[in-house]
Order: C-alpha cells, then sequence, then structure tokens
C-alpha cells in the first residue's frame, strides 16, 4: 500500500487520501543543515486511521507539519505531499488556507495553546465555518453548538461562551475535535491528542476519537509515542526511528510479528499493568543518531544486535507486502 | 517494622489560600522500602512531595523523619535534616543549572556538607557517583545541554545520591522521557533500592509503578483513597478511584507481552490469546477497560460533606453523600477509604 515505488504510487495517488512520496525535512543550523525526515514516503487510504508511532526526535510530527505549511522558515521541504490530488508543497498561502482547517486538519497536544486564549469557544467554531463555508456568523454558531454535543461536550451552549482557560484540559481537547470536524474533513491528523491528559482523560479522548471516525468516516493519523495509545485505534501502524519510516504494517500484525528489531525492542520496553513483575525492565541500549548524523547506513545498526556488516554500508529500503512492510537487511521472521 | 519507620507523616494539611490541596494525609515509610504515589494532576501529590521536605509549609500535621517533627524544626536543624532526604524533579533539564558543569552541579551538596572535603576527595566523589549513575566520570567537565534528558535526570539523581540520603523523593522523574530511556532510570532505581535506599516514587504511570514499588499510595483530591502492597492493588484494587485508573491504562495487544500468564483478577482483559491464528479486527485488539470514571475531577467545595469521588462513581450511595469515608484497613496491609470496601472484596459489587 503505502511507500511503493514511484510508478505504483502514481496510480495509487487516484485512490489515496494523502500520498506523501521522497518528503525530506531538513533545518538550516549554525553548523550546517540536520535532516529530520529523510526520504518518506506513505499513503493514507480513504477513511482509514494510520498510527504513526516513534521516540521524540524521530521526525514523525515533521511529516504533518511540512504537509500543513507549518514548519519554521529554517526548515527546507522537497518531495511530495499529495492531498486529494492536489501539490500542497506547491500551494501558496491562500490556496493552501481553503485546504488546511477544512478538509485537511490537525489537532495538536497542547489544547491550551492551540486555541486563542483571548476568544470564546463559540467565536473561534464559528470562524472556521465562516470563513470556510461563507455561512453567517449566526449559524456558524448554532452549527458550532451542534457540533460540541456531538463530541459529547456537557452543556454546549454555556460552552459556546466561555473561555478557553475556563475549560478543563480533556474539554478543551473535545472542542478542538469538534473544531476539526466542522467542514466535514476527509482527513484528521492528530498529534499526541491524549498526550497532555490524565490517564481517565485519555481513555475517554480515545473513545471519542473511535467513535468520531465512525459517525464521520474521515481518515485519520495518529500521532503518539505510546505504541498501547496507538493500538486500540489504528488498522496499519508506522514505526519511525530516526527520520525514516522502519516498519509499516496491518496494526495486529506488528503486535503480533513485529519485523524490525526497533519495533520489536520498542515492543519489549513497553511496561505493563499485566502479566508478570520483572526483576529489571528491558531497555535499548545507546541513543538514536544525532540529527545531521545521518549516515548512509542503516540508523538502527549501532544499537542493533542483529547488525552485520551490510547494515553499516547500505540503507536497507522499505519493502515487503501490503500488510508488512519492513526497512530492514535481516528482519525478524514470524 | 514499626522501628524501622524512617518517614511517618501525620494528617498532614496543605492550603494554598482557602483552597486544600492536601487533605488530612497520613502514611509511613520504612527504612528501604520503595512506595508509590499515584494520582491525577491537581490530586495534590506534588504538593505532598514538597509539603514533606517543608519546601512549602504545610497548614496542619506533622512529617516525622527519623523521629524528628520537620515541621518544628529549627532552620538549622531542617537543614541537617535535609541531608537524609533528597528530591528528584520531573523536568531533568530545567532543574540543573545550565551555568554550571555536571561535576560542579554534583559537588555542590558536598560542598554545604562536607566543607572539610579536599577538592581532590570531592572530585573522586563525584567521578564514583557519576559510574554508579551509569555516565563516564569524563564527563563532568561538560554542562547540562550537551546530554539527552534521560542522561540529566541521571545526573539530577547523582547530585539528591551524593550525600547517601536515607529516603529518595522521585517526582514524575520518568515522564518525559521516551520508553527505551524510561527503563534505564527504572533500573537504576532498582539498583538503588537493592542498596538498601527508600523512595518515594511519585508518578501517573502505573505500569512503572509496578514494576518498582512494593507499596503504592493512591491520591484523589487532596487524601489518600487506597493504600496497599503494589500485587495486591493491581491484582484487587478496592476503591473504585483506583478500579477507573486501572481500567483507563490502555492495554498492549497480546502478543506484545506473550506467553505472560496474566496477573489474577487482571481488570478487563483485552483480546484473545497470542496464539489464536485469526488476525483481530484493531478495534477489538486493544479496547481499554471500561472507563469506570465518567466526567472529570471537580474542583473541590471545601464545605461539601461526603466522599470527594462520589459525583464520578458508578457504585455511589447515599451514605457518600453525606459522610466521608475513613481510611480502614480492609485486608492486612491494605486500605481504603470507601464506604462499600468490604462488597468490593466480596465480590458483590454492583452499580447503584
Amino acid at each position: 500500500m503505502a511507500c511503493a515505488t514511484r510508478s505504483t504510487s502514481r496510480t495509487a495517488d487516484m485512490t489515496a487520501t494523502l500520498s506523501v512520496d521522497r518528503l525530506r525535512v531538513s533545518f538550516s543550523h549554525r553548523t550546517g543543515s540536520i535532516d529530520a525526515v529523510d526520504r518518506v514516503s506513505l499513503e493514507i487510504a480513504p477513511s482509514e486511521c494510520v498510527g504513526i508511532v516513534g521516540e521524540s526526535g524521530s521526525g514523525k510530527t515533521q511529516i504533518f507539519m511540512a504537509a500543513m505549511g507549518l514548519l519554521p522558515r529554517n526548515a527546507q521541504v522537497s518531495g511530495s505531499v499529495r492531498f486529494a490530488g492536489n501539490e500542497l508543497l506547491a500551494l501558496d498561502a491562500p490556496a493552501l488556507n481553503r485546504v488546511r482547517g477544512s478538509k485537511l486538519t490537525m489537532i495538536f497536544q497542547d489544547p491550551m495553546t492551540s486555541l486563542t486564549p483571548h476568544l470564546k469557544i463559540g467565536t473561534q467554531l464559528a470562524e472556521v465555518m465562516v470563513a470556510h463555508l461563507g455561512v453567517s456568523w449566526k449559524d456558524a454558531r448554532s452549527f458550532a453548538g451542534r457540533m460540541l454535543e456531538r463530541v459529547h461536550v456537557p452543556e454546549p451552549q454555556r460552552r459556546l461562551n466561555q473561555y478557553p482557560h475556563e475549560l478543563s484540559g480533556g474539554m478543551r481537547q473535545r472542542v478542538m475535535i469538534a473544531m476539526s470536524l466542522l467542514c466535514e474533513p476527509s482527513l484528521v491528523i492528530a498529534d499526541e491528542p491524549t498526550t497532555a491528559l490524565d490517564v481517565t482523560i485519555q481513555a475517554q479522548i480515545i473513545e471519542l476519537l473511535r467513535a468520531v471516525r465512525g459517525e464521520f468516516g474521515m481518515a485519520l493519523v495518529l500521532i503518539s509515542h505510546d505504541l498501547a495509545v496507538v493500538a486500540g485505534l489504528a488498522d496499519r501502524i508506522l514505526v519511525m526511528y530516526a527520520g525514516n519510516v522502519v516498519e509499516n504494517s496491518i496494526a495486529a500484525e506488528l503486535f503480533r510479528h513485529p519485523r524490525h528489531p526497533y519495533t520489536a525492542e520498542l515492543l519489549k520496553c513497553m511496561p505493563s499493568v499485566s502479566g508478570p513483575r520483572l526483576a529489571r525492565l528491558p531497555t535499548l541500549a545507546g541513543q538514536p543518531p544525532r540529527p545531521g548524523e545521518l549516515l548512509e547506513a542503516c540508523p538502527f545498526a549501532p544499537r542493533c544486535s542483529r547488525a552485520a556488516d551490510r547494515c553499516r554500508i547500505e540503507r536497507p529500503q522499505l519493502s515487503g507486502s501490503a500488510a508488512s512492510q519492513v526497512a530492514c537487511h535481516f528482519p525478524l521472521t514470524s | 517494622m514499626l522501628n524501622n519507620t524512617l518517614l511517618r507523616v501525620r494528617d498532614l494539611r496543605v492550603a494554598f489560600g482557602a483552597h486544600a490541596v492536601v487533605r488530612g494525609v497520613n502514611f509511613e515509610l520504612s527504612a528501604g522500602e520503595t512506595v508509590g504515589l499515584v494520582g491525577e494532576s491537581g490530586s495534590g501529590k506534588s504538593t505532598l512531595a514538597r509539603a514533606i521536605l517543608r519546601l512549602l509549609q504545610p497548614a496542619q500535621g506533622s512529617v516525622e523523619f527519623l523521629g524528628l517533627d520537620l515541621l518544628k524544626c529549627a532552620p538549622e536543624a531542617l537543614r541537617a535534616q535535609r541531608r537524609g532526604l533528597q528530591i528528584v524533579f520531573q523536568d531533568p533539564l530545567a532543574s540543573l543549572d545550565p551555568r554550571m558543569t555536571v561535576g560542579e552541579t554534583i559537588a555542590e551538596p558536598l560542598k554545604v556538607f562536607e566543607p572539610g572535603l579536599s577538592a581532590g576527595a570531592r572530585r573522586q566523589k563525584v567521578g564514583d557517583m557519576l559510574q554508579r549513575v551509569g555516565l563516564s566520570s569524563e564527563v563532568s567537565g561538560r554542562y547540562p545541554h550537551e546530554f539527552s534528558g534521560g542522561q540529566c535526570q541521571r545526573i539530577g539523581i547523582a547530585r539528591a545520591m551524593i550525600l547517601s540520603p536515607k529516603l529518595l523523593i522521585c517526582d514524575e522523574i520518568v515522564s518525559s522521557l521516551d520508553v527505551s530511556i524510561q527503563g534505564q532510570i527504572v533500573n537504576l532505581l532498582l539498583d538503588l533500592q537493592d542498596a538498601g535506599m527508600a523512595v518515594l516514587f511519585i508518578s501517573h504511570n502505573l505500569a512503572v509503578v509496578r514494576h518498582l514499588c512494593h507499596r503504592v499510595l493512591v491520591m484523589y483530591l487532596g487524601k489518600l483513597v487506597e493504600i496497599a502492597p503494589c500485587d495486591a492493588l493491581f491484582a484487587s484494587p478496592v476503591h473504585p478511584y483506583t478500579r477507573a485508573l486501572l481500567a483507563a491504562v490502555p492495554h498492549m495487544p497480546h502478543a506484545a507481552v506473550a506467553a505472560a500468564p496474566a496477573a489474577p483478577g487482571e481488570p478487563a482483559s483485552s483480546g484473545e490469546p497470542a496464539a489464536s491464528g485469526e488476525v483481530d479486527t484493531p478495534g477489538e485488539v486493544d479496547t481499554p477497560g471500561e472507563v469506570d470514571a465518567p466526567g472529570e475531577v471537580a474542583a473541590l467545595d471545601l464545605t461539601a460533606s461526603g466522599c470527594a469521588f462520589r459525583d464520578r462513581c458508578p457504585y455511589a450511595l447515599p451514605v457518600c453523600e453525606t459522610s466521608d469515608p475513613p481510611l480502614l484497613e480492609v485486608a492486612p496491609g491494605h486500605w481504603a477509604a470507601c464506604h462499600r470496601s468490604h462488597e468490593t472484596l466480596n465480590g458483590l459489587f454492583c452499580a447503584s
């Protein structure tokens, strides 16, 4: 499915909601240029939920910041990001503004900083529809109230007249989710949507995302450092390491038979509230390569117990079946 | 056990203005024991830790450390006691001085408490401590920004450990770390535990608490609602809030913990055994257990009587509105503050 060669990805473009091809994101820096995303290709099918998992600095957020045109000025982007047939990287700001926030929306980790503090919730929600759909403020506000109800915000009419600081973190995240759904998006990108929330609230938001997905039928990208959060929702999971997608598998398959050694290590490292208590937790020795240190070798090779000479001189490419793709010269077999 | 008591907290209360944050906390901690303190944000975990260290002044209660009440100590005596009582904070980079080298940072407590020590002896101690936390002694000339988050957390632990304290308070020290690094810090604490150090481990990460702690305290809106040996808490939680917390933890699908026998009484176990050949639909692989606590932590009305959890509790009875349940021992070493704890223990629980 995802990350096919150039020729097949062109045909897949017809159906994919989002199609990323050899995307490279680098940041210029005093001492040179740092690659955050290194020639990543992936595809999101309509109505599909894809989990993007990786540790901090693996580049999982930067792919979608590039797609949304939200990268800082010192970023250079090459490659292609096509959304509903349009090349997003080629759009100017006004054209991009017609897409993002309406058909392509994003939910961020911290709902306090992504809502405007001095505008009422109702105004912020209505503004989206006034700008994108050209409806009247009155209609937009009443629709906003109904949308809050659909994401189970209690007393929606009262919330419309409140400011973000008057709401709890979980409630603010519900408002963000409502905002992302106003214009019937075909893709919602949720970047660590529950990381800032308490565990009982996290469970509620995951349930809400599940319900909303069923109700609205949009594709959903769920970015998280926590495999367990992604596990409950994603059809397919992409594992990122040092700016690369190292594994792309059907979710159940990934948990049952991880094929990249990094995925397997990551699964082993997750402490669990069930199963036997361990005398020591499994760990992954070493550090990811520093950004900018990416060589033409497997980026995981220095930490990999399976690494051989070939891994240090040749970067493995993502390959395999639609159910499971892996970028490894010596993948684990089931 | 009793003469082994290191820390005894009695009826500790902390208020910010009219807002009570810690509302009468009682517990003891023995030498060499690791106690977990769990609860959601706003439950008062960190405030309790700071009150124990007297980094803020509690309104009421006592904190006896090695038999001496820290809250009534004169400043010099308090300072001497703090030598045995150290804390590591959540944000590793923010709690290190960016303009001091790692060596200077770790040596500073020695300068304060052991001024007679020669510079050479100090350097030796710092080097040994760096090695003990898994860093090379050669890094002592470097600055905090040159280290990763996990390494900075080790430096924070080294600074706290340099005086060989009796008790280490860890306030969410693994929360900002990636999962592969988290295990390294937990294992370091397990080493310190083996060396006889007592730890108060504050965390919202129940899985880490389970692997590290001997006993667990569960805090909700400023009160301890359950105290239990670690295994008992995870196998048979009594308080509905504890049950809700455990049920809300997202579960990894089974293959990831293949061949692991399920803990007895595991809450809402998910999915099929890994051996079953079929590919589950992902929605079923990992449904977090039923969320037992709808709603969110309420702002507490001080004048209200009754159990603070009642509005979110699916098992609340009329009595929960009027009377605040005391913390009672429901099984040996297992305490819970719930009017219905005996029903839970006997498996008679049903929603009202």
